[in-house]
């Protein structure tokens, strides 16, 4: 009855950030998108959003998130419009974002959006009648791989409370690794962050995790943190994010995963990424046992089909 | 000994006490005042009281409307508003920060979509009433010094 009820809550809803969901919802969540495995793959195929049309508006540039939001409708019998370059929309004349939400929303069932603008998914949601997805909304949230994130070390750990896990790289500005690090504090997660002093994680985070009573430690120190952790989840120094190039410079390539570093971690330690990766995990990596990150990546469909038809309607 | 007032009674208007010490000139900011008005308007900055020192405006002829007591409770949480009417107080009320915050106050995120020209209100959810903490209902964030952000 209660999982029923859950369930009905998520009809019609926006995915704007993942605090706007309890930790039964989002198990609810993680527990459907289980479900959804063999359909992910194309072992097993129903077309439960047929006749249905997704909205997929990405204002900034993105490779595994649109394709898995894409694949995710295909692959659930529904069909997807929009664009992923805003230079071929009326944006270009001048149009805002609500004007352009609001033909989103008499053309389709569902809206995916990702804007350099933060705060822009939560206008959007005012705009539309029809459920908005938020896929990323500037430095702010991107709780889709938030959820896929957890949904990864759920799977590969069985559980997530008391795991320790360092969140390394960009602390400051990774849109990730703040709903990350917020979810993962619901879970009573042991959390590490190691990032550069000018990266560090801002407090705003920090007390959110307090207030979850998780006590999160920051260091910089990453061969230390590393030796019992359980999993190492990186992020890239975003230079997109940046307010000038002499800042980005002086902390890129401030800290790089290889072999050499990971000789000092537990063996069943697993790394993930949000990637794309530019040079923080060095390609050696990629044989080893410990890298997750491309399974990680291909999660996004299992979950992403579950929220599509969470929100839309219609059940596997 | 009858205490000496320091500014003179009024006869009617709005008596805004116990304001945060050294506040007063930001509470006349947000006020509009004195552009927005031109009425006698008579300032006290740290006045002696019970609790401490404590800031007085006393504006003639100008009963606050209830949006302006809310932009004052976010620099003052602990002032209350005295309606006078004919010299008596007509009405009196301590200042109360509403569960949320729309149009008062502008977002500190440059890049939050309520800086954007899009046709939003700022909206802000208040987290702590006193000392008043609030987050861009849009972004998330928190602006550091609410009293340089009121619009």
């Amino acid at each position: 009855m209660l999982l029923f009820l859950i369930r009905m809550k998520f009809k019609g809803k926006d995915i704007i950030s993942i605090k706007d969901f309890t930790k039964n919802e989002i198990s609810y969540i993680l527990d459907y998108a289980e479900e959804m495995i063999p359909y992910a793959k194309g072992d097993k195929y129903k077309d439960i959003l047929k006749g249905k049309v997704l909205s997929s508006l990405f204002f900034e540039p993105s490779t595994r998130t649109r394709l898995s939001f894409e694949s995710s409708m295909n692959r659930l019998g529904g069909r997807v419009i929009g664009f992923s370059d805003p230079s071929g929309t009326s944006q270009k004349k001048g149009e805002s974002l609500a004007d352009t939400i609001r033909m989103a929303d008499s053309y389709s069932d569902a809206i995916v959006i990702r804007h350099p603008h933060e705060g822009a998914a939560r206008l959007a949601a005012e705009f539309a009648d029809i459920p908005v997805i938020n896929a990323g909304d500037g430095a702010g949230r991107h709780p889709t791989q938030c959820l896929l994130d957890l949904f990864t070390i759920r799977k590969e750990k069985k559980r997530i409370e008391n795991k320790k896990i360092i969140l390394l790289g960009d602390l400051k500005y990774g849109r990730t690794v703040h709903s990350i690090a917020y979810a993962l504090a619901i879970y009573k997660a042991e959390l590490t962050f190691v990032s550069p002093i000018s990266l560090k994680m801002p407090n705003e985070v920090i007390n959110e995790c307090k207030d979850l009573g998780v006590e999160p430690v920051s260091t910089s120190n990453l061969e230390k943190a590393i030796k019992d952790a359980d999993v190492l989840y990186v992020t890239r120094i975003q230079k997109e994010r940046f307010p000038d190039a002499e800042e980005y410079n002086r902390v890129v390539g401030s800290y790089k995963v290889n072999n050499e570093l990971l000789k000092n971690a537990k063996d069943e330690l697993i790394i993930m990424h949000p990637l794309p990766r530019v040079t923080e995990i060095d390609p050696e990596v990629d044989k080893t046992h410990h890298a997750l990150y491309f399974k990680q990546a291909f999660n996004g469909v299992p979950v992403r089909m579950a929220l599509l038809s969470l929100v839309i309607g219609g059940s596997i | 000994m009858k205490k000496e007032l320091k500014i003179p009674r009024i006869k009617d208007g709005t008596v805004i006490d116990h304001i945060t010490a050294g506040n007063a000139v930001k509470v006349l900011h947000i006020l509009g005042i004195p552009r927005s008005t031109s009425s006698i308007v008579s300032v006290a900055i740290n006045v002696k009281s019970k609790l401490g020192k404590k800031d007085i405006v006393k504006v003639e002829n100008r009963e606050l409307d209830p949006q302006e007591v809310d932009k004052i409770a976010l620099i003052a949480p602990k002032a209350t508003i005295n309606i006078i009417r004919d010299y008596e107080v007509a009405k009196k009320h301590k200042v109360e920060l509403p569960n949320e915050i729309v149009g008062i106050v502008s977002c500190s995120n440059p890049t939050c979509v309520s800086n954007a020209n899009e046709p939003v209100t700022s909206r802000f959810k208040v987290i702590k009433k006193d000392p008043p903490r609030i987050k861009c209902y849009y972004c998330e964030r928190e602006p550091e010094d609410i009293s340089d952000r009121i619009i």
